[in-house]
């Protein structure tokens, strides 16, 4: 239990910067996800956190302390790798005892913490084997068992289930959710996954080349993204960006269609602008959500139709951009077929053009 | 039916055939070796008949007794020998070993300047024959006077072992992931507690195999210590051997007897360390 503050933290690599100057405060208990595409520096940034890579500028303190220079062993943290790094030469139990025997902990104490970690993660039947012994989803669960028998000031997860199947991957998922809940302490994830993003996190940090884009609870980055970028990377699928030119209150398209600019949002008159709007917010009229307050109304020609069951996504094309639009209660649809579609308005965002910044007032 | 027993057979013929290929190979690998334990139990007379007695007919140990019994009977201080033999061996293997795993690792784990250029430089001295050495080695070892030593010998064996235990090293702490010397130290090690508890017990079999290389090229090595020992305060096994020889005599059986000796430990080392060779390389800490 302690918070977690990085004050303009930089990383480089020789010459090459690899994280500008991050500012962020996590407080207790607090489960932060950093999410961003490959390369954005999530584990770089993790790893300083940890002590396994040193800081070339800044400061981050753990709790009251500023651990910048200290080692890995004095910052009281725990780490899950993405490979899980088990130590292969010892069983299980050995693995999981292995911190606690390193700090000089008694036999008996030892056998407890053990005991109590194998139980939580149900791993009591596994505890005599060797990793190499153990199928993806149990190494997995050694890790997390390994990381919560010292009761850390601070977890540390890096892409923990990156190597698992989609559905062990869902399983697991919950499985963290749940730990979280029992054993309250300040969790750091790392993903690039935004899905697990979403679900675990109480805040998102999403990072783009080094620098932090936005951070929010998963419900504000996904209702206001600050940028285009932002907007395509949480949510499944993206939302959908379109090129216009504001003229008289309205979003002009290349091709003649026009949408009213978002309320809450302004641009300047001939602004070149991108409309941004979500598959749940563009739904062919008949198969929708009761409408709201602002509403809009426009034709597509549906090309391609992808049936999940409750819901159907349907592409089509405005001013040459592909859309994706959701159809509830689904019927068959044939490509081809135009449909009447309405647009939540209130839903609705507005990006600059050129650097992709969201026009929100 | 007809299809699978026809495989069946196939299967089986070809195992055969690789059976009898093995067995024939083998054969001649360990002929030479045979030959020499057969020697060693017979009298001269029979191992220089000519034509060569296959079967032998008179087994004794009078080699053996012979070699063991003082001077001026045709013994050899075989202790002393065998005494020199380990010393030297054992000494520069451990040194060897230690030297090969700080480098080794320094190689696998760190980038530092020049890192490329002083491995082939490594690489390069094992290019040198060891026989070309021997003159040079000679005077300088003359002049500090440490020729006819152990320290000598040692020395020179170290130099030779090094490079190579380093490469091998090398080789197996890159096969070890480095999350698991970073897990441990995240578990509270040090960077020397993760090194000793973690990343050398996972490399281990891989060490050993670079101990009993070493060991045997240090055992087995004949071209230098011919030159640099002199006496029986230094002189190895494979020296020794020429006791047998005078001026007009060669003692065939007593040799076969000593070269027997000579492999015996070497055997025996082998068969020790193999189990954890093959026990030794079995990850799976990590994903997969
Ligand atoms: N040892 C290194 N030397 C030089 N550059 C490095 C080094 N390690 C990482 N980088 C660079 O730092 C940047 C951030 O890397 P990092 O591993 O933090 O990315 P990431 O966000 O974790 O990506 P991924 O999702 O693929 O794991 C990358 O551009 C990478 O090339
Ligand atoms: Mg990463």
């Amino acid at each position: 239990m302690a918070e977690v503050h990085l004050e303009k933290v930089v990383k480089k690599y020789g010459e090459l910067e690899v994280v500008h100057g991050i500012d962020l405060d996590i407080g207790h208990n607090e489960f932060v996800v950093f999410v961003g595409p490959s390369g954005c520096g999530k584990s770089t940034t993790l790893r300083m956190i940890a002590g396994l890579e040193n800081i070339s500028g800044g400061n981050i303190r753990i709790g009251d302390r500023v651990v910048n220079d200290l080692p890995p062993r004095a910052r009281n943290i725990s780490m899950v790798f993405q490979n899980y790094a088990l130590y292969p030469h010892m069983s299980v139990r050995e693995n999981l005892g292995f911190s606690l025997k390193i700090a000089g902990k008694d036999k008996a104490e030892i056998e407890a913490a053990v005991d109590e970690a194998a139980a939580i993660l149900s791993l009591t039947p596994l505890l005599d084997r060797k990793p190499g012994e153990l199928s993806g989803g149990q190494r997995q669960r050694v890790a997390m068992g390994r990381a919560i028998v010292r009761h850390p000031d601070v977890f540390l997860f890096d892409e923990p289930l990156s190597n698992l199947d989609a559905k062990l991957r869902t399983q697991m998922r919950v499985e963290i959710k749940k730990l979280h809940r029992k054993i309250k302490t300040t969790i750091i994830y790392v993903t690039h996954d935004q899905v697990e993003a979403m679900t675990l996190a109480d805040r998102i940090v999403i990072m783009r080349n080094g620098s932090i884009e936005q951070q929010g609870t998963p419900l504000e980055v996904f209702a206001n993204p600050v940028s285009t970028f932002v907007a395509t990377f949480i949510g499944s699928p993206p939302m959908n960006l379109i090129d216009g030119v504001v003229k008289g209150g309205q979003v002009v398209f290349s091709d003649g269609t026009s949408l009213p600019v978002p309320p809450r949002y302004s641009a300047a008159e001939g602004q070149r602008v991108q409309y941004g709007v979500r598959a749940d917010n563009i739904m062919p009229i008949g198969h929708a959500l009761p409408p709201e307050e602002h509403m809009a109304e426009l034709d597509m020609t549906v090309s391609l139709s992808e049936p999940l069951g409750t819901e159907t996504i349907l592409f089509g094309e405005i001013s040459d951009t592909e859309i994706q639009a959701k159809m509830l209660n689904p019927r068959p649809v044939e490509p081809g077929e135009t449909m009447r579609f309405q647009i939540t308005l209130d839903k609705c965002h507005l990006f600059d053009a050129e650097s992709g910044v969201s026009l929100r007032t | 039916m007809d299809a699978n027993r026809s495989h069946r057979l196939r299967a089986h013929g070809l195992k055969l055939a690789h059976l009898m290929t093995l067995f024939v190979a083998m054969s001649i690998i360990c002929l030479p070796g045979l030959w020499i334990v057969l020697n060693s139990f017979r009298p001269t007379v029979e191992i220089m008949a000519k034509p060569p007695i296959w079967i032998p007919n008179d087994l004794n140990f009078d080699n053996y007794r012979a070699m063991f019994a003082g001077a001026g009977e045709g013994g050899v201080p075989v202790v002393t020998y065998f005494m020199n033999s380990l010393i030297i061996s054992v000494t520069s293997t451990a040194i060897a070993i230690l030297v090969g795993m700080a480098g080794g690792y320094a190689f696998a784990r760190y980038r530092f300047r020049g890192k490329s250029a002083i491995f082939v430089g490594l690489m390069v001295t094992r290019a040198v024959p060891g026989v070309a050495l021997s003159l040079p080695l000679f005077i300088v070892y003359a002049r500090i006077g440490i020729i006819d030593t152990h320290f000598g010998m040692i020395l020179t064996y170290v130099a030779m072992n090094v490079p190579f235990t380093i490469w091998l090293i090398d080789g197996f702490f890159r096969q070890v992931p480095k999350e698991l010397a970073e897990a441990a130290e995240i578990d509270g090690c040090t960077r020397w507690q993760a090194f000793w508890r973690v990343e050398f017990p996972v490399a281990r079999a891989g060490i050993a195999s670079a101990g009993i290389f070493a060991f045997l090229t240090s055992w087995n090595e004949y071209a230098l210590a011919s030159q640099l020992t002199r006496s029986v305060t230094s002189k190895t096994m494979p020296v020794g051997l020429l006791d047998f020889t005078s001026e007009f005599t060669l003692n065939w059986g007593g040799m076969c007897a000593l070269a027997v000796l000579m492999i015996i430990p070497a055997l025996v080392l082998t068969f020790l360390v193999q189990k954890h060779l093959i026990a030794g390389l079995t990850f799976g800490g990590v994903k997969g």
